[in-house]
């Protein structure tokens, strides 16, 4: 069993310097098959899943700024959020062994997994040990970061996803395509098609309408949740203090799960645990106007180890790394591991909107999936990693920062990934275009001599002045926009003009002459 | 005042108009313009696409040609490339920097302003005297909107100019696409986001579509282009130095 390495300041190494590990290649659902531009494309040109991603993310949008708008103190909270994770994460080591402590002093058991792999068998050999061939399971992005589920049906145990967009999901042999609502990039009549065909026993008279759908699933899960007797959860929060594991939710079947049940396992990054009971006073605010957009989300569930007679009598708690003490070693990724899981990033994001979680390949998509996916898994674990092309799924226009609770700044660490991606690939045609291009720039001389040259380029352009298409690596540019032509002379070329010189004496003395108006007019309004 | 004027490289070589009008407009508020010719770039495009050792001549360059003490500010006609400047110069000279440097980057650094800002926060003017009788639509560039955090700024300005039709843009705050190296990189989903903000600006009837940042106008000036929409991309500052004995001509070329 691993535990995380002391990383605070003070501890010193001894020995060759090591990074910990990421999570190993062809494990979990950390990496797509193909970069991101091309599974953008390929989502592009999927017409209803714009529609329908755009029409979501546009309402929730609206939803959370006016929950957000409503606070005075909402600045504040963002701040007090950043802070408490930021201590908490400098003192992961020891809020970790505090949390296995009162988890184990309440009953409980406690696990440590290394990576994926680890923890997908600690959860089986216990669904074993408790004599049952099927989980009911709350709607947990670690279990499926490290793909529990498929990892639980080859060993011959059927997880039942009972959130009903994760049920969505499950039922259409599909993945997920946000954190939030996993079957967003489905409308509702799509929904039904899929639970005609795949629920057992369903009202063939089954229409589209919302609530009819729900009561569907309600019925079909709440058979589950009688005759289950092993649940499967992930944890919002880990009160280190109180060993008190705790799950916010809307619907209500995680309630279910985590109270029928016999037995309860909990999957939990460990980058979830927070010093103390209190600390839910801030995240309780931050998650659910964040998330959903609500004051407070419908159902907070939280538990504490065994308690005799009410609730599941076994209680385990999978602690997982898979990645988070590599991400943590990070001086300026670190910051990722302060993610909440709100969604807020995705949902104001206008790649996100635009081609929807499937192309960023992960559990996380989005831009936080753009920093914390490469920092989790890598981004050289093969050639080629799809990895590698997260950092460069977003404009930087800085949207994600604004309404991520916890003020994570996306923007800097995609650009801090971005050159640890160029950093570690070497020599590439890029980086001799980089480099040719600064050797150029950092001299005013050749600068000049540059911009001549460029100038030839108006040979390109047509009658109206503008460039058309272009060659590689700039042709997908040219494809959808005209490149106006350089203009005969630079600006410094005209500066350094007579023309130039006689234009900002005018300009000047214009400014002048209409000083001395206003003031004889009597217009005493200094306009500087 | 006399102000340190950074044409971009941009700006200098594709876009003079924009840095010309900027020159004019402050020489019109009365200060002095300097521009020295060892100007190159920011670095920005290097820093945006992984490159944080190339841009460390730029980044002394830029130092070295502004910190000068002799003007009293630095502005730039251009969101993007201030925050380049104002976020990014310290990143690079932290870490590939030495002493001297990351002092030079700090000091150029705190007076430096994209043009709205220089005009209402330094110079304290929000009316510059302009007339622009045209319809026109403010798109608000992500990097003056996020990282410097202009604020309504340019819309004051563009408020007080004579004889303007200022019509609201539908979600104006959201990103064209642009982002450097995204459009080549990500050239299908810049497309289209592309593609929506244009639908958004032709929905507006203006005649212009102003923007602080060249490249982004760019961008959706070379989208209009393509599709043959009736609306021209001009920059902020041609907008403000526009004025009744210096018209400007919506027949003159875009650029
Ligand atoms: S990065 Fe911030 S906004 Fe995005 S999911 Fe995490 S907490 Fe929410």
């Amino acid at each position: 069993m691993s535990r995380p390495e002391s990383r605070g300041t003070g501890s010193t190494f001894l020995g060759m310097p090591a990074r910990p590990p990421r999570v190993p290649y062809g494990d979990g659902n950390l990496r797509g098959e193909e970069a991101f531009p091309r599974a953008a494309a390929g989502e592009l040109r999927n017409e209803q899943l714009r529609r329908n991603l755009g029409r979501a993310t546009g309402t929730i949008r609206g939803k959370r700024l006016a929950v957000t708008g409503e606070l005075p103190d909402w600045e504040e909270l963002r701040d007090a959020g950043a802070a408490l994770k930021t201590d908490a994460l400098n003192r992961l080591p020891e809020l970790l062994e505090e949390l296995e402590r009162k988890v184990t002093e309440r009953g409980g058991t406690v696990h440590w997994a290394r990576d994926g792999a680890e923890a997908n068998a600690i959860v089986t050999r216990l669904v074993k040990a408790a004599g049952s061939d099927e989980v009911i399971k709350v709607k947990s992005m670690a279990t499926q970061e490290i793909g529990l589920n498929e990892h639980l049906e080859d060993a011959g145990i059927t997880p039942w996803e009972t959130d009903l967009a994760e049920l969505i999901v499950q039922l259409g042999h599909d993945r997920p395509s946000h954190i939030l609502v996993p079957a967003i990039h489905r409308n509702r009549d799509e929904i039904r098609e899929i639970f005609l065909k795949e629920i057992p026993g369903v009202d063939p008279s089954l229409d589209s309408v919302p609530a009819h759908l729900a009561a569907a699933a309600r019925a079909y899960l709440r058979e589950k949740f009688m005759t289950t007797r092993v649940a499967v959860s992930g944890a919002n929060f880990g009160i280190a203090e109180t060993g008190t594991l705790g799950v916010v939710e809307s619907e209500g079947n995680g309630r279910m799960c985590l109270t029928l049940p016999e037995t309860l396992i909990t999957v939990m990054g460990i980058e979830k645990v927070l010093p103390r009971h209190q600390d839910l006073e801030v995240f309780l605010q931050l998650l659910p106007r964040s998330s959903t957009g609500e004051r407070m989300n419908p159902y907070t569930s939280l538990w504490t180890g065994v308690t005799e007679g009410d609730g599941p009598q076994d209680f385990h708690l999978v602690l997982l790394d898979n990645g988070r003490t590599a991400a943590l070693a990070d001086a300026v990724g670190r910051q990722a591991l302060n993610c909440i899981r709100c969604s807020a990033c995705l949902n104001v994001c206008p790649v996100y909107e635009r081609v929807g979680g499937h192309a960023y390949g992960s559990t996380y998509p989005g831009p936080i999936g753009a920093v914390l996916t490469p920092q989790l898994a890598g981004m050289h674990a093969a050639d080629d990693d799809p990895n590698s092309s997260l950092p460069y799924a977003s404009t930087l226009c800085g949207a994600c920062y604004d309404a991520c609770p916890v003020k994570i700044d996306i923007p800097s660490l995609l650009v801090e990934l971005r050159h640890q991606k160029t950093e570690e690939s070497g020599r590439s045609a890029e980086r001799l275009a980089m480099r040719a291009a600064a050797a150029v720039m950092g001299r005013p001389r050749l600068w000049t001599a540059a911009q001549r040259t460029a100038r030839l380029g108006r040979a390109l352009a047509g009658r109206d002045g503008t460039i058309g298409r272009l060659p590689a690596p700039f042709s997908g540019w040219s494809d959808t926009r005209d490149t106006p032509a350089p203009p005969k002379h630079t600006f410094r070329d005209w500066f350094a003009s007579d023309e130039g010189a006689a234009a900002l004496r005018d300009a000047a003395r214009e400014g002048e002459r209409r000083r001395a108006e206003r003031r004889t007019s009597g217009d005493d309004q200094e306009d500087q | 005042m006399r102000i340190g004027l950074f044409a971009t490289c941009l700006g200098d070589t594709l876009f003079p108009d924009a840095v010309r009008a900027t020159a004019l407009l402050l020489a019109r508020l009365g200060h002095e313009v300097v521009f020295p010719p060892e100007q190159t770039c920011c670095g920005q495009m290097h820093v945006n696409t992984g490159y944080q050792r190339e841009p460390v001549p730029l980044v002394r360059n830029f130092a070295d040609t502004f910190g000068d003490a002799s003007v009293d500010a630095v502005v730039m006609p251009s969101g993007s490339c201030a925050g380049s400047v104002r976020h990014q110069h310290e990143i690079v000279a932290e870490r590939y920097g030495d002493p001297a440097l990351r002092t030079a980057v700090a000091g150029v650094k705190a007076k430096t302003y994209e043009l709205s800002e220089l005009l209402v926060d330094v110079l304290g003017v929000t009316d510059v005297g302009a007339y622009f009788p045209h319809r026109v639509t403010y798109h608000p560039t992500c990097h003056s909107l996020r990282m410097l955090r202009v604020g309504d700024k340019p819309l004051r300005l563009l408020r007080a100019v004579e004889g303007i039709d200022l019509v609201e843009l539908e979600q104006a705050d959201s990103c064209c696409g642009f982002g450097g190296t995204f459009a080549l990189k990500n050239a299908d989903t810049s497309a289209a986001m592309l593609r929506d903000k244009m639908r958004h600006v032709t929905a507006t009837g203006a005649d212009v579509c102003t923007a602080g940042d060249s490249s982004c106008l760019m961008h959706i000036g070379g989208g209009l282009s393509r599709i043959g929409a009736g609306t021209r991309t001009l920059h902020l500052a041609q907008v403000l130095a526009a004025t009744r004995t210096a018209p400007y001509a919506l027949t003159e070329a875009v650029r």
